[in-house]
């Protein structure tokens, strides 16, 4: 067993990061959303508004003075009786459980959707969200996948302009830039404090384990910017604290599961395995945009300037277009930034983004001398010996054989 | 690199056995091969110059754009001389020739996921083993590859692929989603300024000559013409019975209008000539030939949605042809354009109506939209029934379909019947299910049509 502390270890001593820990796993596990309810309730006339995976921009809607809630399905916390009759056998997970908690009355607290331009399934719920709830307010976030600021670049501004425009139009604050430039620099800082915690991740994966740190960044899915921002620097005070020492696992970087999540019990697997996860893609709507906004006081429209962030910080990901980059190129460049001696995909089974990337991946790598293996689960997947098996022979076989270093 | 595997599978016949339903219409095969339509000739003629043209691209000097069917900008690429090339046709001619499997198989030993789409794998395959088209001669490889990124996801990881095969360039048109039920100023200018800022300097510098508009102009209203005639030849299944089976014959008839042929002369005279025979066909009461040689007899009207099977392509229409279903209308035959909603290319606006165009193919719609168009075609050609054949594959088309089975059959009062195939892989092709679920559901339509009245 690994050295790392982990909620509910018995006989380890008393965990600086415990009660922290335990509050973000009740934030997570909760899919009655009581901490979007308890928002609402402090916020009379406050809009709660749900987003499926990968990102929208998080500072426009706290800009209007809406709770913005990141919606992942229902995990393995759900057992799907109706969410199936929707599907076929061969679509992924996520948009069951999502479609479940719907229609089980579980996201009733929330006053709005978004689904952003990720795939064809989330697109089409996005769709089937107007049949099923038509009284309810949805809409699509078509990311542009041009990058010219002229061209991509003004199309995005009016489209978060279109979703300010229609929430106010329910009751939402109207967006100012002052409002806009305050969430902005909110956000700023609660990534800022995220980054934090990611460096000392790879620095330290046995202080933050990626099971934890998964626990505190998705804990943000109900939470502001601020608050969460408190949140992660209180685990990271606290994980500072911690008398822990490294042990021989292989550091690897996972990547893949950016929309429908991994089970916590799949992540602890392969860190089990002797994988230290130093880098990887779960929460990466959070950390889509790769830097600070830039909203000084001489930028004249923090509209603009969100909208910028996405063209030219956007993180590379299946669902964003390559342009003239290299495939692969920015996955080399995470995995030698993390000093990572190897990749696992993990994706979704059917999830047409990560599984038609990753062969050209995969090559990438493969040029590049990194060593990867890969893997599919589900959000309910339940047994987890065969990826334990396979990650520490893949763990193993990195020690013995080589290493991206 | 080796030839891909076209062994047919055990299961796999040619010749399916007689339908073994009471419903059966008596309809026996032929003894020879039926007589071709004179336009179905011509477009097997256009088709064999049109390959034979992309065999010799190289050395007549001819540039080669490969771009996609939904969004295509055939009337630009050919302004500026050069060759379009559509991957989804390869891999769909490709399995219709029994050699999908093969290729399949090549793509997923390379490391492509069994759980993606097969008409990716199918032309990745094909171009690992030699890129051999349809007509056994040569592919070109592309001089650009022109990403219309509308209504399909897939599309942008394929050509993202295709650009580490060929290491050719690619422009990017990116085509916003009608999510809200309607197409907004904002799509259209996004969608122009980019035609006009990227794909129009893209192209011309493959080509190697600016665009000339008068050139752009006279093909849009060639266009304008093909797309008049095909309306026709939609609007003609109101008639009973229909003279067209707008699925399985419907998508023979969106070859040269959804391919390399729109805007040409050679696609003006193909819908001229086609129109013409439907209307003749219309007049003597004829209903359309089905693949025994016969024509249909129409016992029940049906509207489809979803992409047809093309590895048993004659064997799924048999399943219904041989109980007289006829389909009247469907949805795959309008992802290349919604003609028959009034859309027409516009030489007048050349740049704003290909911005149009592109924005207002079917699987660009949203679901709501989709199950409009559904109702509306169910109404106007006074359908019996609609099908939902879920492909697996095609996440754009599948994902909301038990959704839209529900909401058609709510709405309009007609039963929906609902299989489950594949575009191009015959794995996932299970004769017996479907043609079980084939015949309970027109089992079911003709107890309701015809109650009281015994099957034979």
């Amino acid at each position: 067993m690994s050295g790392r502390m982990s909620v509910g270890t018995p006989g380890i001593g008393a965990d600086p990061a415990a009660g922290v820990l335990k509050r973000a796993r009740q934030l997570v596990e909760d899919r009655k959303l009581a901490a979007v309810a308890a928002w609402k309730g402090s916020h009379p006339g406050g809009l709660a508004i749900g987003f499926m995976p990968i990102y929208v921009p998080q500072p426009l809607l706290e800009a209007i003075g809406c709770l913005p809630v990141a919606i992942f399905g229902g995990g393995d916390q759900v057992d799907i009786i109706r969410g199936d009759s929707y599907f076929q056998s061969y679509i992924c997970h996520i948009p069951r459980s999502t479609i479940e908690l719907a229609l089980a009355g579980d996201l009733d607290v929330l006053d709005g959707m978004l689904f952003p331009s990720i795939c064809d399934v989330i697109r089409n719920l996005g769709g089937m969200w107007k049949l099923l709830f038509p009284g309810r307010y949805s809409s699509y976030v078509d990311l542009p996948q041009n990058f010219d600021p002229e061209l991509g670049g003004r199309f995005y501004a009016a489209e978060l302009r279109r979703i300010a425009d229609e929430l106010r139009a329910r009751g939402a604050s109207p967006l100012t830039d002052r409002s806009l430039r305050n969430a902005i620099v909110a956000e700023n800082q609660r990534r800022e404090a995220l980054f934090s915690l990611d460096a000392l991740r790879r620095r330290e994966p046995w202080r933050v384990p990626a099971s934890e740190a998964y626990l505190v960044a998705r804990a943000g899915a109900v939470l502001p910017a601020a608050e969460h921002r408190s949140l992660l620097k209180e685990y990271m005070a606290a994980a500072l604290e911690r008398q822990v020492r490294p042990y021989d696992n292989v550091r690897v970087v996972v990547v893949g599961s950016f929309c429908e999540q991994p089970p916590l019990e799949l992540i602890r697997t392969l860190e089990m395995a002797g994988c230290d996860i130093v880098d990887d893609d779960f929460q990466l709507g959070l950390r889509m945009i790769e830097g600070a906004i830039d909203v000084r006081e001489d930028v004249d429209d923090p509209l603009a300037a969100l909208a910028s962030a996405y063209l030219e910080l956007g993180a590379a990901t299946a669902s964003r277009y390559i342009a003239e980059e290299k495939k692969g190129a920015a996955l080399i460049r995470r995995a030698r930034g993390a000093r990572a001696d190897g990749v696992i995909f993990a994706a979704a089974s059917f999830c047409d983004p990560a599984l038609l990337d990753q062969p050209m991946l995969e090559a990438a790598l493969a040029g590049a001398g990194i060593p990867y293996t890969s893997l599919k689960f589900a959000e309910n997947t339940g047994q987890f010996q065969v990826i334990r098996e396979q990650a520490g022979a893949f763990s193993d076989a990195v020690k013995l054989w080589g290493s991206a270093a | 690199m080796s030839a891909p595997d076209t062994r047919r599978p055990a299961n796999d016949t040619s010749e399916a056995p007689p339908a073994r339903s009471g419903l059966a219409t008596g309809a026996t095969p032929p003894a020879s091969a039926p007589a071709k339509d004179a336009s179905q000739l011509r477009q097997k003629q256009m088709l064999a110059d049109y390959f034979a043209a992309l065999a010799a691209a190289r050395e007549n000097g001819k540039k080669v754009v490969y771009t996609f069917v939904p969004g295509n900008l055939v009337e630009l690429i050919d302004a500026l001389d050069m060759l379009p090339v559509l991957p989804e046709i390869n891999a769909l001619q490709s399995a219709m020739r029994k050699r999908s499997a093969g290729y399949i198989a090549e793509a997923e030993k390379a490391g492509h996921s069994e759980d993606v789409c097969s008409y990716v794998k199918c032309d990745i395959g094909m171009l690992k083993s030699g890129n051999i088209g349809p007509t056994g001669l040569k592919l070109p490889e592309p001089d650009l590859l022109l990403l219309s990124y509308t209504g399909c996801f897939t599309f942008m990881k394929w050509f993202e692929l295709l650009r580490q095969e060929y290491r050719c360039p690619v422009v990017m048109l990116h085509v916003p989603y009608q999510a809200g039920g309607a197409v907004t100023a904002e799509m259209r200018r996004y969608v122009g300024d980019q035609l006009r800022d990227k794909v129009v300097p893209a192209l011309e510098g493959v080509a190697g000559r600016k665009l000339d508009e008068s050139a752009l102009r006279h093909r849009l209203a060639q266009s304008r013409r093909a797309e008049d005639d095909l309306v026709a030849v939609w609007d003609a299944a109101r008639h009973r019975p229909s003279p067209i089976d707008g699925y399985f014959g419907g998508v023979y008839y969106i070859g040269p209008i959804f391919s390399a042929f729109r805007g040409t002369d050679g696609a003006v005279e193909y819908y001229r000539e086609l129109r013409r025979e439907v209307e003749e066909r219309m007049a003597r009461g004829e209903g359309p030939m089905t693949p025994d040689g016969t024509p249909a007899q129409e016992r029940y009207r049906l509207v489809v949605e979803g992409p047809p099977n093309w590895t048993h392509f004659n064997d799924f229409w048999r399943m219904f042809s041989r109980e007289g279903a006829v389909m009247v209308s469907s949805t795959y035959t309008r992802v290349g354009g919604l003609y028959d909603a009034g859309f027409r290319h516009d030489p007048d606006r050349p740049l704003a109506s290909l911005a149009e165009y592109c924005l207002g193919c079917y699987t660009n719609l949203n679901l709501p939209a989709r199950v409009d168009l559904l109702a509306r075609d169910i109404a106007k050609y006074e359908a019996d029934g609609f099908l939902i054949n879920s492909v697996k594959s095609c996440n754009s088309f599948s994902a909301g379909q038990l959704l839209i089975l529900r909401e058609l059959e709510k709405r309009t009062g007609v039963p929906g019947g609902f299989i489950e195939s594949d575009l191009v892989d015959p794995r996932y092709f299970g004769r017996a299910n479907i043609e079980n679920r084939v015949q309970s559901y027109l089992q079911m339509l003709e107890a309701r049509l015809r109650p009281g009245a015994s099957a034979a």
